[in-house]
């Protein structure tokens, strides 16, 4: 894309365009249960990011013939929001939307118990209300929040981070001018317990080492952003337990 | 559950217990590439045109270069498109209608390996700047479906991008007219991307998936590297994890087979 002139990654003191430093993450917040007909449900900023999943399920299939009759199945949708961007995005799935819809599934399956749902559904809607670079890995972080949020059996959390280049050095959690003047892209999921990857994709032009570091800054990342998942979800029950507590 | 799904089921022992010895369903070592065929120019109306055979899996890809308007942020750059279908002639369980999402992630990585490696001199294909630019359409016709499309497709596309000829123009900037002159030129590509994809089945990895494997695999990873070993597109795809030393794997087995798939090609486009 056509690099506005003169414009600098980053600066002579090794800032960012907003002010963070190679490996820092951007401002994070994550909320539990925000929304009441879903099962499950999660809100995310990552950033600008505004990003919302609800999960539904398990639940019956329709139609039928997906039923599976050793297991559960999994089905996300990605979407962004028409507002969400700068040029409005036509509404409904694009080629990009039905990609990231594939790959958060198969980031998001590994951790699923499904084999204890036969025939049934859970259903993933991840909502990109504001996008500023990353809503993938920000859209995984808040789906895994929202799958736990509704109780589905887990293996453990999925928490994803990207790492990228810009200007010749390997950073952390690209934001949208990064992404855009920058050089690569690469978002990774993991499940942190065991460290395994169930999301890796790259766009740019990477040595072999470069791209190796920038997994391994990018699973950095994902673990600190796993760090917050965990605080989300037990001040959901925290909230819960005051509730109830309150009534008595 | 379809018949393939049945069958994979019963086939998934069996290739777990081979790969317990380091062996495949199909006698090959565990990087072992399938046998390969690549011819360029075989269809005479598209400006490039490749057909790959990779054990069973065949694909065709068509080479189309037409005029059209840049994209408004890239000016002076040329167009290229990739797109794939996954005709029901190649397998049972396509089906016809629009891409699906298996058809749109093919295109999808394909493209981002070369597109990213600037393998195409899109700053070449510029005719009036801001107005007017070649447009690349790199369409991928999957014949038979026997495992990994992905490398197939990749290589197919690279093949027929390096034999591609395009037709001469000239702009008469007094009258504002494209003329397309009988002469012919290269399509200029600077760079031989390859995709090299790995399936893991339980805890074993295995290069070019066939589509036994496949049905059974836990999930596949693929990295596009060029011949200065820099690497433009990386994928995990379908369920399962990997671990940091397997992706590394991954890369490493990608950068040795894609040495050896890279001069296959460049052999098929120099013979032709």
């Amino acid at each position: 894309m056509g690099r506005p002139e003169g414009l600098k990654l980053i600066d002579e003191n090794g800032r960012r365009v907003d002010g963070r430093k190679k490996y820092e993450l951007r401002p994070i917040k994550m909320e539990v249960g925000v929304l009441k007909n879903a099962d499950g449900s999660a809100y995310v900023e990552w950033g600008k990011n505004k990003i919302l999943a609800a999960v539904y399920g398990p639940r019956e299939i329709h139609p039928k013939h997906l039923q599976r009759p050793d297991r559960g199945i999994l089905r996300v949708r990605y979407n962004m929001a028409p507002f969400s961007v700068e040029e409005r995005k036509k509404p409904g799935p694009d080629r990009r939307s039905v990609e990231i819809s594939k790959v958060t599934r198969g980031a998001l399956e590994p951790a699923l118990l499904l084999d204890a749902f036969p025939r049934t559904a859970v259903d993933v809607f991840i909502e990109v209300l504001q996008a500023d670079a990353g809503t993938r890995v920000a859209g995984i972080t808040a789906a895994s929040l929202a799958l736990a949020d509704a109780g589905v059996p887990m293996r453990d959390l999925v928490a994803a981070c990207a790492a990228g280049k810009i200007d010749g050095e390997i950073v952390l959690d690209l934001n949208k001018d990064e992404d855009n003047y920058g050089e690569s892209d690469v978002p990774v999921a993991i499940m942190p317990l065991k460290n395994n990857i169930t999301l890796l994709q790259m766009d740019g032009y990477l040595t072999r080492e470069e791209f190796i570091e920038a997994v391994k800054l990018a699973i950095k990342g994902a673990k600190a952003v796993y760090q917050k998942q965990r605080e989300a979800l037990r001040e959901k029950y925290l909230r819960i337990a005051e509730e109830v507590a309150g009534n008595e | 559950m379809s018949d393939m799904e049945v069958m994979a089921g019963i086939m998934r022992d069996r290739i777990l217990a081979l790969l317990r010895d380091g062996k495949r369903l199909d006698g090959r070592g565990l990087e072992d590439y399938r046998d390969l065929e690549i011819k360029v120019n075989v269809i005479e109306k598209a400006e490039g045109s490749a057909w790959v055979k990779l054990g069973n899996t065949q694909v065709l890809v068509g080479i189309k270069v037409d005029m059209g308007e840049p994209f408004p942020d890239l000016p002076d750059r040329g167009v290229i498109t990739t797109n794939v279908e996954l005709v029901p002639l190649a397998s049972p369980s396509f089906e016809p209608g629009p891409p699906d999402e298996n058809a749109i992630e093919l295109a999808r990585v394909v493209d981002r390996g070369i597109r990213e490696s600037e393998a195409v001199e899109l700053e070449k294909l510029v005719i009036v700047p801001g107005k007017l630019v070649r447009v690349v359409f790199i369409d991928v016709h999957v014949l038979d479906h026997d495992g990994n499309l992905l490398d197939a497709t990749g290589i197919g596309a690279i093949a027929a991008l390096l034999s591609t000829k395009m037709p001469k123009v000239r702009y008469n900037e007094e009258t504002d007219e494209v003329e397309v002159l009988d002469e012919y030129e290269p399509l200029p590509v600077r760079r031989i991307p390859i995709p090299v994809t790995m399936a893991k089945i339980g805890n074993t990895m295995v290069v070019d998936p066939s589509l036994d494997e496949e049905l059974v695999m836990d999930g596949r990873i693929t990295i596009t590297a060029d011949e200065n070993g820099m690497i433009s597109a990386a994928q995990k795809g379908e369920g399962g994890s990997f671990k940091l030393e397997e992706v590394i794997y991954a890369v490493d087995t990608s950068l040795k087979k894609g040495a050896e798939l890279r001069e296959k090609v460049l052999k098929a486009v120099k013979s032709a």
